[in-house]
């Protein structure tokens, strides 16, 4: 690819009947009793037993017979041509049996280079030259993993370094080209625009206000816990290639492997089992993955490659890294009337990130946010840098964490510099619940909302009013104390067939269910769980829907071999998409079901009515055949001409988008002294939707608001001039931990989906793209009255000691 | 993240330690906790060709008084050291660093003797006993040897220890009445090293400072006394013109380098404030406040 022309985004309407104004409510909704356990109950997660027991089953525990170990050789520079590749002492050592170079792979046919996620090309292997610091080199195969870590200290590699170029606005002069393989000898990447400019001039011309604020959202790295890794396991004999992958999108990863390997899609399994942590990182391929194929391929017997912590950190994706630049205008009654964005794309070494093939700044155009403008213009240009490819869709639905990072920022500054209250700034420029569907002026068609609830609720919790009081108070003291308020709308569950595609397949998602003849049942689904609690969510929709237990539900996912094809798990689509499948498959079931009761019954289905879990007739529920009764009759008394068996599948193509929302409110104390940052309050009020667990919404909302502090005070992946990574380990790549987080305190507004089949929203993602601007915002506010705009993240103690000092403060 | 080969030795008695080390020369490290050299190792900046794991030795963990002294074990883990009431009560400026070490994973394997031996200047131990003005027993094939800790760190990861030798104890003299300490430690997250940190042990006489100790964590290449800002209280009355003095002189005195955790000038002025809190912490202790 690498020029798309510029595009501006049109999302059609939804369908007909999504169009009315959902009521929203606090109740979280409950039609089963506690024994079949469906929507809205706190069930304990299914699988946890085996994960608080060490009993998970992850790559790193497939052990094969005849097992090889793979290690790779990585780059010392970021920018280097390769003069020659030595791997004699290496083979020479006993116990090394191969080493793959990219010369290797070229003769293989072709191997040594493969696709991005965006239709870009990076290296697998390089022969020429290395274009980032750890980018993989070559691969040593061996006997044992210990003797593959030694042998890769073998490997002889002669580089003749070339200059880096880290930071893309240099990177756009061109002095240094990063990809000399591309025809036009340039870093530009793409550009890419959406909104209307004519309009957005226009009320920029008319504004009575306007501010200005250029910002960083710097590199980031989803740090899962487990690494990356596989175990490739090619069968000679039988011609079929086994893949056990720490990956997020099994079935999309066998359709690419077979389009990029030549071998038939029927002969490749892909097995994804438990995985560690995916937050976006193990969706692409990366170049040790397919260079453990081909070692598997060419030696005939099982290999495994698993990533030690500082590869992991160094050379996988990234995420955000866009240098953005924000106008916002307000009229004269504070009225914000539009939004201008200019944004640069830091892509590194090549476009691999994960978004939908039309969106190559993903859903960064949802940049109004909650607020009713009347125009707005964004524009993003994608620029290659000699660092690791990427970028990732962390934890967050392609983009829309920097979107909302911009806009909360904005509204922030904008509602300061007019003399408002940021909370009732907000409040004035919602959009309002009666607006919604509310079509936005960058083309997307938000299903439902009511900002305003959301805001008063988690306003109400944490005492707003007391606080600015007492901010007020305690400045008079020069105490240093601030408020920040984010109330960001989320865009999730990708997507519907006409506009999202990965790759050219498109963004349905799927769900098969088998009812056994004793009641019970296994449902297989094509997304795959990261530890988002798919066994327990998947297992209380089928219980909704059927009456089944939820206890009695297997859920399966990830291995292609037995579940249906499927996009994938990441930007919180599983619920909105094969959440959705589970939930239609289960209303075929329920269909048949009918007919089956009817026949046993002896009554015209038309006589039937639903309860919980069995049909019963209308008026006369004793008479009545639960769904086990109705099971056990499929197999044993189904009526004749009908087919046997209970079962259903279903292929789900959404209709639009899911657009979750919330306010968080964020209290910060700042030590004048040494610039630290306490967060001592923080108040989240999510709104998702129908509630499928509530327990597993507040885990993902634990744990995304953690990694929301995160970028907010501490991560960032850090170059220095040479494009050598700093931050390669945990030592200085900062994660927090429980001792960083301050007490998260949850609450929940309810506003259904009109289009979901259960009224439901993702929610993994809301809490990763809602809390650092709410930090950011509550530590301007309390620096504001020393002069200070905007802060970038991370804020850590040296930029604040730097400002506090600058303006003449210390202790 | 997979060491180099070396060959790994188990005495359980420290004349059997001693005499490993004796035999195997520098090509030996001593494993106690293994949070320092483990790392290393995984990372290849240390490949020893001979770990001596001290784990074994029965006898040299333990936290007590003795003639005037609190004698530490150096196999001592530093949960226990967190978790002593003997510490507690009467050595706030050891129990201040017992809390902010590492995290609590690390201090329960981590001992006192491996963050004293491995003479790290981010090492949060050497400040602490710098400013208490410890002593420290080191065993070798001679027999025992004490070495003050004003003489312990001489280089950067170099102590005064041979490569022949083993540190089995250290002793802090027992503060007297009108005694208190603090310790005040910056870092960017619980685990890491710090920023910058301040130990301050002193003594009141009414409203003067009698004797004052004064160390500084991670800003400079080998552990160091912050002498000219002791000497800016020493003598005198603590007012926050002398405090701010002290801080001021310690700042100037160490020596911190650039790196990830912040610039020079940035180094310098948040030592300048942990070295004014922590003074302003041990006086108050050694007035009876908390």
């Amino acid at each position: 690819m690498s020029h798309l022309e510029s595009s501006v985004q049109s999302l059609h309407p939804a369908p007909e009947g999504a169009s009315k104004q959902m009521e929203t409510t606090d109740q979280i909704r409950i039609t089963t009793p506690e024994k079949v356990c469906g929507m809205g109950h706190r069930m304990k997660r299914k699988e946890d037993p085996r994960f608080i027991r060490g009993q998970g089953h992850y790559v790193d525990d497939v052990k094969l017979p005849g097992m090889l170990y793979m290690d790779i050789v990585r780059s010392p520079y970021a920018h280097a041509k390769i003069l020659n590749i030595d791997a004699s002492e290496a083979l020479a050592t006993p116990g090394v049996l191969a080493v793959i170079t990219g010369k290797d792979l070229k003769d293989a046919g072709n191997l040594h280079w493969m696709p991005t996620l965006m239709s870009d090309t990076q290296m697998v292997l390089p022969i020429d030259k290395v274009v980032y610091f750890a980018q993989e080199v070559c691969a040593v195969v061996a006997t044992e993993r210990y003797i593959a870590a030694d042998a890769i200290e073998k490997v002889n590699v002669e580089y003749e370094p070339l200059p880096a170029v880290v930071d893309p606005f240099e990177a756009l002069k061109d002095e240094v080209i990063v990809r000399d393989d591309k025809e036009k000898k340039t870093n530009h990447v793409w550009h890419w625009e959406a909104g209307d400019k004519e309009a957005t001039d226009k009320v920029f011309g008319e504004a009575a206000t306007v501010v200005k604020q250029s910002m960083h959202l710097p590199r980031i790295h989803v740090a899962s816990i487990e690494t990356c890794g596989m175990v490739a396991n090619y069968d000679p004999t039988m011609g079929k290639m086994q893949l056990y992958m720490t990956t997020q999108a099994p079935h999309a990863i066998r359709t690419v492997f077979a389009l990029v390997s030549g071998l038939p899609e029927h002969k490749i399994q892909v097995i994804s089992p438990d995985i560690g942590g995916g937050f976006g990182g193990k969706v692409p391929v990366y170049p040790g993955y397919v260079v453990c194929a081909v070692a598997s391929l060419v030696t005939g017997k099982p290999v495994k490659w698993i990533e030690d912590r500082s590869e992991n950190l160094q050379a996988d994706s990234f995420a955000r890294d866009y240098h953005i630049t924000a106008e916002m205008a307000a009229d004269a009654k504070g009225k914000i009337t539009g939004l201008r964005v200019k944004t640069l794309a830091d892509n590194g070494a090549a476009d691999a990130a994960a978004n939908p093939s039309k969106f190559p700044a993903g859903m960064y155009s949802i940049c109004t946010g909650s607020y009713d403008m009347k125009a707005a213009h964004v524009e993003v240009d994608g620029v290659y840098t000699t660092k690791p490819p990427g970028g990732v869709a962390y934890r967050c639905s392609f983009r829309v964490t920097e979107a909302v990072h911009m806009v909360e920022r904005m509204t922030d500054i904008l509602a300061h510099e007019l003399g408002e209250d940021p909370a009732d700034f907000r409040v004035k420029n919602f959009i309002k619940p009666e607006q919604f569907p509310y079509k936005s002026p960058t083309g997307w068609e938000y299903d439902s909302g009511n900002y305003d609830a959301a805001l008063a609720k988690a306003m109400d919790i944490i005492g707003y009013r007391e606080l600015r009081k007492e901010q007020a108070e305690k400045r008079a003291r020069g105490e240093l104390m601030g408020i920040g308020i984010c109330s960001f709308t989320e865009v999730v569950g990708a997507g519907p067939s006409r506009d999202f595609d990965i790759l050219g397949i498109k963004m349905f998602d799927s769900a098969e269910i088998r009812i056994h003849p004793t009641g019970k049942a296994i449902a297989r689904f094509g997304t795959k769980s990261q530890g988002q609690g798919h066994e327990t969510t998947y297992a209380q929709i089928i219980a909704e829907e059927l009456g089944i237990p939820a206890a009695d539900v297997e859920i399966e996912e990830g291995d292609t071999d037995t579940a249906p094809y499927g996009l994938g798990t990441y930007a919180s689509r599983s619920t909105p998409t094969a959440g959705a499948a589970g939930a239609m498959a289960a209303r075929k079931i329920k269909a048949k079901a009918r007919k089956i009761a009817a026949h046993l019954l002896e009554v015209g289905e038309d006589d039937l009515e639903w309860s919980v879990d069995r049909w019963q007739v209308k008026g006369s529920p004793d008479q009545h055949k639960t769904i086990q009764d109705i099971a056990f009759a499929a197999y044993t008394n189904h009526p004749q001409g009908m087919e046997a068996g209970l079962e259903a599948t279903d292929y789900y193509d959404p209709p639009n988008l899911t657009f979750p929302f919330g306010s968080y409110i964020a209290v910060v104390d700042v030590d004048s002294g040494t610039g630290e940052v306490k967060v001592r309050r923080f108040v989240a009020v999510d709104d998702c939707g129908n509630i499928i667990n509530p327990l597993v919404v507040e885990g993902q909302i634990h744990g995304g608001l953690t990694q929301g502090l995160a970028p907010a005070l501490f991560e960032e992946i850090v170059y220095d001039e040479n494009g050598q990574n700093l931050t390669g380990t945990f030592a200085d790549y900062l994660v927090p931990t429980a001792v960083e987080s301050p007490k998260w305190e949850t609450a929940h507004t309810i506003t259904p989906s009109p289009h979901h089949p259960l009224g439901a929203k993702g929610v993994g993602e809301s809490p990763t793209v809602g809390a650092p601007p709410a930090i950011a915002n509550a530590v301007v506010d309390a620096l504001w009255h020393l002069g200070v705009r905007h802060v970038d993240i991370p804020i850590t103690p040296q930029k604040i000691w730097k400002l506090l000092r600058d303006a003449g403060v210390s202790d | 993240m997979i060491p180099g080969e070396f060959e790994y030795h188990a005495p359980s008695t420290v004349e059997d330690a001693v005499s490993l080390l004796d035999t195997l020369g520098d090509e030996a490290k001593v494993l106690a906790g293994g949070h320092s050299l483990v790392p290393a190792m995984r990372f290849r900046l240390a490949q020893p060709r001979h770990l001596v794991d001290i784990n074994r030795i029965a006898g040299l963990s333990y936290v007590r008084e003795e003639d005037g002294h609190l004698v530490i074990g150096a196999l001592t883990r530093e949960s226990e050291l967190e978790h002593s009431s003997l510490v507690a009560g009467r050595y706030p400026l050891l129990a201040d660093a017992g809390r902010v070490i590492a995290d609590p994973l690390v201090r329960n394997r981590g001992t006192v003797g491996g963050n004293l031996a491995h003479a790290d200047p981010a090492n949060d131990h050497p400040a602490v006993m710098l400013a208490y003005g410890a002593t420290l027993v080191a065993r070798g094939p001679g027999g025992e040897r004490v070495i003050p800790v004003d003489d312990f760190f001489v280089g950067l990861f170099e102590s005064a220890l041979k490569p022949n030798e083993l540190l089995v104890e250290i002793r802090i003299p027992s503060p007297g009445a009108g005694s208190g300490g603090a310790y005040r430690k910056l870092e960017r997250k619980v685990g890491d090293y710090a920023i910058s940190a301040a130990a301050v042990q002193l003594t009141m006489d009414g409203s003067m400072c009698t004797a004052a100790r004064i160390a500084l964590t991670n800003v400079s290449p080998v552990p160091m006394r912050a002498n000219a800002a002791e000497a800016e209280i020493l003598g005198e009355e603590p007012t926050e013109d002398a405090i701010e003095a002290a801080g001021r002189a310690a700042a100037a005195e160490c020596d911190p380098s650039a790196d990830l955790r912040g610039s020079e000038e940035y180094k310098r002025d948040i030592t300048r404030v942990l070295v004014k809190r922590a003074i302003r912490a041990a006086v108050t202790r050694a007035q009876g406040g908390a």
